[in-house]
Formats: C-alpha cells, sequence, structure tokens
C-alpha cells in the first residue's frame, strides 16, 4: 500500500512538472496569437484576451498594401530551389566521394569536415563584395546561390555515410550486368537513399524559412524580401506600433510550418541520428 | 605485376620516361605526344594553350593587386584588386595541381610503355578517360559552387584581418594597405579594443557553456521523465514538448523580446509586477538580468531538439539491463548512473558538441533579441553581444572590417577546437577514407 502510495505521488509529481513546462511552452505562443487579433497597433493597449477582437491585421495583410504574400512567395521560391538543388547537387558529391577512388578524395574529406564548422556568417564581408561585382546582391539567385554552397560540406558528409551503408556489392552485380556509373546511380543508390534524401530535402527546405542573417545582408529592396526579413521591418522601426501585425504575418508561417514538423517529427530525429552518429 | 609480360621489344626499351617527363614539364601535353598518346595530348595542348591566353594576363594583374592593393588612390579599387587576386590565387593552385597531374601523367605513361605496355585502341580509351572523369565529372557543379561561397570568402576574410580595410580606408577614394600584424596588436593593446575583447569573449565562453548546458540538462530530464512506464497520453504530451522546435526560431525570438520589454512587455506587466510588485525588471536595459533572459529564451528554443534526440534513445535501451540491474538491488539513482546517462552520452556525443558549436555562433538569438544590448560604457559592443554579433557590427555598423577579420579569425581558431575534436572521435574516419 505504502509503495503505490509513493508510485501515485511520484507520478502526480510528474504530470505537475510537465503542466509547469507546458505553460511556458504555450504562454508566448498563445501570447502571440491573442495580440493578432487585438485592434489597433500598440502593444500598450493589447492583451492576450482580445477586449475588441478583431482580424483586421490578417485582412491588412492580404490587402494590396501591403508586400507580404509577395514574402511569401519569395520565401517559397528560395525554399523550393534550394530543396532540390541542394539534394541533386550533393547527392552527386555524394556518389563521387562514397564510390569512387580519385586524387584528392580523402583530403576533400577533410575540407568538408572543416568546413562544417564554419559559419557562412565568418565570411559576409566578402559573399557581400562578392555579390555586389557579378550583380547579383539584392536578388533571390544570389540568396540561393549562397545557400546552395554553403550546405554542400554538411550534407555532403551527412549522404556520404548514408552511401556507404549500402552494400557495394550490388553496384558490382549491376556493372556485371552493364550498367554505366550514371545507370547504378540513378536505379540503385538514389532510390536506396530516399530517406536521406528526403531529409536534405526538408532541411534545406526549412533553413530559408527560418534563417534571417542571410537574406538580411543579401536583400535591400522591400520587393526581394523574404518572410523573415519582412516581418523584422514590422517592428524594427518603429517597434510598438507594428507588434500586432508582425504577429498576425508570424501566426500565418508559424502554423503551418509546425504542423508539417510535427508531422515530420519522428522522420526527422532519426535522419539526423543516424547521419550524426556515424559521422 | 605477377602476369608475365611480353619480352619488350627493342623500340620500347630505348623509350625514356625522363624525356616524357621533361617534355611534359616544358608544356603539358608534349610528354603524352611524346608517348604516342596523341588525342590525350592535343587536349592537354589545348587546355594548356586555353589558359595561358585567356588566364595569364588577369592572373598577373590579380597577383600584382594581391601584393600592391593598388598603388593610385581613385583608380586602382584595393578590395576589387584583393576579390581579384583570391580569385587568382585559387585559379593559379587548380592550374598547378593539374600540370603536375600532367607531369606525373607524362612519367608513368612512359614508364609503363617502356615496360612493353601495348597502347589501348581509340574506343579503349574514349571509355578509360570516361570512367576515369566521371568523378571529377560528378563533384564539379557542387565543388564549383563551394569554391565561390564558402572557400574564396573564407580566404578573403583571411586576408583581411592583415590590411587597415575600414571606414577611413575605403575604396573607391582611398587605398587599402598591407599592415602585417599591427591589427591584432592593437586588439590585445589598445585600452578599448582589450576591453572589449576580454568581456565579449568571456561572455560568449559563458554563453556557450551555460545556454547549451541547460537546454541539453532540461531536454535530458523531461525526456527520462516522458519515458516513465506509468505515463499517459505520452504521444500528446512529447508532440507539446517539440512545439518550441516546430515554430521558426526567428518569431519566437522576436516574441520574447517584445514580451521581456521594460515597459509594456507581457514579463513585467502580467508577472513580475503584479506578483513582486516594484517598477519590473530591466530585462532589455540591464546587461546582467539581459543575458539571464536571454539565457532563458535558448533553454526555451533549445531542449526541444535534445528532448526529442534522447526520447529516441532512451526507447532503443534494452530492458533487460534494467531487469539485470533491479535483480542487483540497485537503486534507482544507480540505474540512472550506470545505464540510463552512459548510453544516451555515448550515442549523442557528436551531436552535443555539434550544440555547443552552434551557439558558439548563435547569432540569430543574440541580435534578433536585444541587438547585441544594452550598451555598456567604455566598449564597442554590447551588453550581450557574443562574437559573431560583434563581428557583424563591426561590418555592417562602424564598417570596421580589418577589426571583423581579425575577431573572425580567433573565433575559426576556437571553431577548430571542436572541428579538431570531431576528427579525433570520428576513429573509423581511417577507415572511410580508403574504399
Amino acid at each position: 500500500m505504502n509503495s503505490k502510495l509513493k508510485s501515485k505521488l511520484e507520478l502526480t509529481a510528474i504530470y505537475l512538472i510537465l503542466a509547469v513546462v507546458a505553460v511556458v511552452i504555450f504562454y508566448p505562443l498563445l501570447w502571440t496569437i491573442g495580440m493578432s487579433l487585438n485592434q489597433g497597433t500598440s502593444l500598450y493597449s493589447s492583451s492576450i484576451i482580445p477586449d475588441n477582437f478583431s482580424l483586421e491585421h490578417y485582412q491588412w495583410l492580404f490587402s494590396p498594401e501591403s508586400d507580404y504574400l509577395l514574402w511569401y512567395k519569395n520565401s517559397l521560391i528560395v525554399a523550393f530551389a534550394n530543396a532540390i538543388g541542394s539534394v541533386v547537387l550533393t547527392a552527386f558529391v555524394a556518389y563521387a566521394f562514397s564510390r569512387f577512388k580519385f586524387v584528392g578524395r580523402k583530403n576533400g574529406l577533410y575540407i568538408f569536415l572543416l568546413l562544417q564548422m564554419f559559419p557562412v556568417m565568418m565570411a559576409m564581408v566578402a559573399l557581400y563584395i562578392f555579390l555586389n561585382m557579378i550583380g547579383l546582391l539584392d536578388s533571390l539567385t544570389g540568396l540561393i546561390l549562397i545557400y546552395l554552397g554553403g550546405q554542400i560540406p554538411f550534407n555532403a558528409w551527412l549522404v556520404k555515410g548514408y552511401f556507404d551503408t549500402i552494400p557495394k556489392e550490388l553496384d558490382e552485380a549491376a556493372k556485371i550486368d552493364g550498367a554505366g556509373p550514371i545507370r547504378i546511380f540513378w536505379s540503385i543508390l538514389l532510390p536506396l537513399a530516399k530517406p536521406i534524401l528526403e531529409v536534405v530535402a526538408l532541411f534545406n527546405f526549412m533553413a530559408p524559412l527560418f534563417d534571417f542573417l542571410l537574406p538580411s545582408i543579401v536583400l535591400s529592396s522591400e520587393e526581394n524580401y523574404t518572410l523573415a526579413v519582412g516581418l523584422y521591418n514590422f517592428i524594427n522601426d518603429q517597434f510598438a506600433n507594428n507588434f500586432t501585425r508582425f504577429a498576425a504575418g508570424s501566426v500565418l508561417i508559424a502554423v503551418p510550418i509546425a504542423t508539417i514538423y510535427l508531422f515530420l517529427q519522428r522522420f526527422l530525429i532519426s535522419g539526423l541520428a543516424s547521419g550524426g552518429t556515424k559521422g | 605485376m605477377t602476369t608475365p609480360e611480353k619480352k619488350p621489344k627493342k623500340n620500347f626499351q630505348k623509350h625514356n620516361p625522363a624525356i616524357a617527363t621533361i617534355l611534359s614539364i616544358l608544356f603539358a601535353g608534349l610528354g603524352q605526344l611524346y608517348n604516342r598518346r596523341y588525342i590525350k595530348g592535343a587536349i592537354f595542348i589545348v587546355i594548356e594553350g586555353a589558359f595561358l591566353f585567356a588566364f595569364l594576363e588577369a592572373i598577373n594583374y590579380g597577383l600584382w593587386g594581391l601584393r600592391t592593393l593598388g598603388t593610385i588612390p581613385g583608380v586602382d579599387h584595393s578590395i576589387r584588386l584583393l576579390v581579384l587576386g583570391v580569385l587568382s590565387l585559387i585559379v593559379t593552385v587548380i592550374a598547378i595541381t593539374l600540370y603536375v597531374f600532367n607531369v606525373l601523367d607524362a612519367r608513368k605513361q612512359a614508364q609503363k610503355i617502356k615496360r612493353g605496355w601495348v597502347p589501348l585502341s581509340f574506343k579503349q580509351v574514349i571509355k578509360e578517360v570516361y570512367d576515369y572523369s566521371f568523378p571529377y565529372i560528378i563533384t564539379f557543379p557542387g565543388l564549383f559552387l563551394m569554391i565561390f561561397v564558402v572557400i574564396f570568402p573564407l580566404l578573403f576574410s583571411l586576408l583581411l584581418a592583415f590590411t587597415n580595410y575600414d571606414l577611413y580606408h575605403s575604396p573607391p577614394r582611398n587605398l587599402v594597405d598591407w599592415v602585417g600584424l599591427d591589427n591584432f596588436k592593437n586588439l590585445f593593446t589598445v585600452p578599448i579594443w582589450q576591453e572589449t575583447f576580454f568581456s565579449v569573449f568571456v561572455w560568449t565562453i559563458v554563453w556557450t557553456v551555460v545556454a547549451t548546458t541547460l537546454q541539453i540538462a532540461l531536454g535530458f530530464f523531461l525526456a527520462v521523465l516522458v519515458n516513465d512506464e506509468r505515463l499517459k497520453f505520452k504521444k500528446l504530451i512529447r508532440t507539446i514538448l517539440i512545439l518550441p522546435w516546430a515554430v521558426p526560431a526567428f518569431v519566437t525570438i522576436l516574441v520574447f523580446a517584445a514580451m521581456f520589454n521594460d515597459d509594456f512587455g507581457a514579463i513585467n506587466r502580467d508577472i513580475i509586477i503584479p506578483l513582486f510588485g516594484g517598477d519590473g525588471v530591466a530585462w532589455l536595459s540591464d546587461p546582467l538580468y539581459s543575458r539571464v533572459a536571454i539565457i532563458m529564451v535558448q533553454t526555451w528554443l533549445g531542449f526541444p531538439f535534445i528532448f526529442a534526440l534522447f526520447t529516441g534513445i532512451l526507447q532503443s535501451i534494452s530492458k533487460d539491463w534494467y531487469e539485470a540491474a533491479d535483480i542487483d538491488g540497485a537503486s534507482r539513482i544507480q540505474k540512472f548512473k550506470n545505464i540510463t546517462f552512459p548510453h544516451v552520452m555515448f550515442a549523442t556525443a557528436p551531436l552535443l558538441i555539434m550544440q555547443y558549436a552552434q551557439n558558439f555562433n548563435n547569432f540569430n538569438v543574440i541580435y534578433l533579441f536585444n541587438e547585441g544590448g544594452p550598451a555598456v560604457r567604455g566598449q564597442n559592443a554590447g551588453g550581450t553581444d557574443i562574437l559573431i554579433s560583434w563581428v557583424y557590427k563591426l561590418t555592417f555598423d562602424t564598417n570596421n572590417y580589418s577589426m571583423a577579420a581579425v575577431i573572425s579569425i580567433i573565433m575559426g581558431l576556437i571553431v577548430s577546437g571542436f572541428a579538431f575534436y570531431q576528427f579525433r572521435r570520428t576513429r573509423s574516419f581511417k577507415e572511410e577514407g580508403d574504399i
């Protein structure tokens, strides 16, 4: 009886702790939703449960005065281009490093490992000047190229690790049957490596949607903004004034992204864990 | 080598590898011609010719620019010259590599011919070339992009640290000069730089260690709690706990910045003042409180990833371990210390190290929360600035590019420490290196 009581107390304590954590998690999120439903743009007179409930900020975002939809479109363009481009580029690089013997292979692997550690950030001056020189500053193309080049060290390593786990006997059997390297890549490795390629696609789809720094350096005119930069500018100029509008814009990004994430969480984690621990 | 070769004909014995080597040093492709591999030789000659024709002048100019950074103010644009210089350097390195490859190729081939090797037919040659160059062809697009987007900028920043590029020495009006190690000297001797660097550096370390450790500890703690067999609604609880990870971070950081606002933020207005009275806490204008707030925010943002990761590992630990421990009469703490903890840490150590490295460079939280502020007297960095956000400010606010580069290099050295650890950890790397 005593141990049963103890167990019950423990369980209650666990539930209590989890309840507190849940409150801490939900508070800022609900607060944002509450703010977005307040009338007026002043943060001071707004509260988490709006006195005068209104959807005016949402309506404003979709009105022709706002560039919100344009930013949404820009973000999606960058995200899709980055997802597709990085899968293609890294799959090829990883294939070469996993299956072929060539001069510079081993040093290449070391360089990838080293470059993973350096954030693009450290080179921002150079990137800025360079994009300026080739005329790609303030363009989505320039932004996409930087993302594509920057993701290679990490993802090539991740995908190479996965390719290494696919038995080489399969390649050899195909080679005996007369398949060339492209054929082997296309009909053996790619189908088998689908899980990791999906992870790469998803990560590189999400990265531009989450990133603030790089677009804020590269993009300068309002019609080229991605969501992060655009929303930041809502509150950057006059902090208190446009916060409710920012909140509305944020809710419209956070809800779809969070939904995708929660659906795919299991799969994200397993992909990351398998790639990361294998090294 | 074990297969018996045909007795070399006289003709072949005369074939001299030394001549092939010398010829190919003189001009790429000549050695191959001597080896009677006419197509290959022709291709090499064309490549070198094209290279000399197209690039020689540009490279010469680039290297001149790199050496002098321009001589006439208003005409020579030092930074453009530096960019061209770095690019020429990269092209030169590639060219030299190809050249060395050409020489070695000619030599090897000549030695083979001397041993009586019969050249392949044209069709076979094509196939051989295709097979040989295949890995280079497929890696080319990716590596090309990587050279321009990662390697070139890093080299460029490295070089900037040894120049005096700042607001007062900026092209096109003025020239930039090489100044050797002066910037490094200034960082450690000029009082304002010295003080700022010291305090930012210390805070960066504190921030990295405390914020990361907190998020790992919280994630671990919650993962163990939720893993309890008696708990119900596990799926729902896990989904809730992962929520902060699922919401885009820049949104939550900006929301927190508003909530922590000294005057009208929800934390002061709805929690601190009603509970404790007073005027609330100066979350954004006092360095210490600002630091506390930012660590809390990062913990909120970072624990779900750890939680999710550890949950996966905990589920994979075999029950047999715990049953065996029960038979031995182990207490709960003993089981945790000797089974759970080592398992989890062993499986995730590299990812945890990456977490530390990430927070070391966590620009987003620092900059979006309070722009690195509040300002601190006697320093040119804010109270919550870590090295990377300081570099950003030096670059884009005060245009002190050379100092920013110096600090980037110092960061790079620290980061390579993490990299070094990763190298050592990957014991399998040696095997992975060979096919």
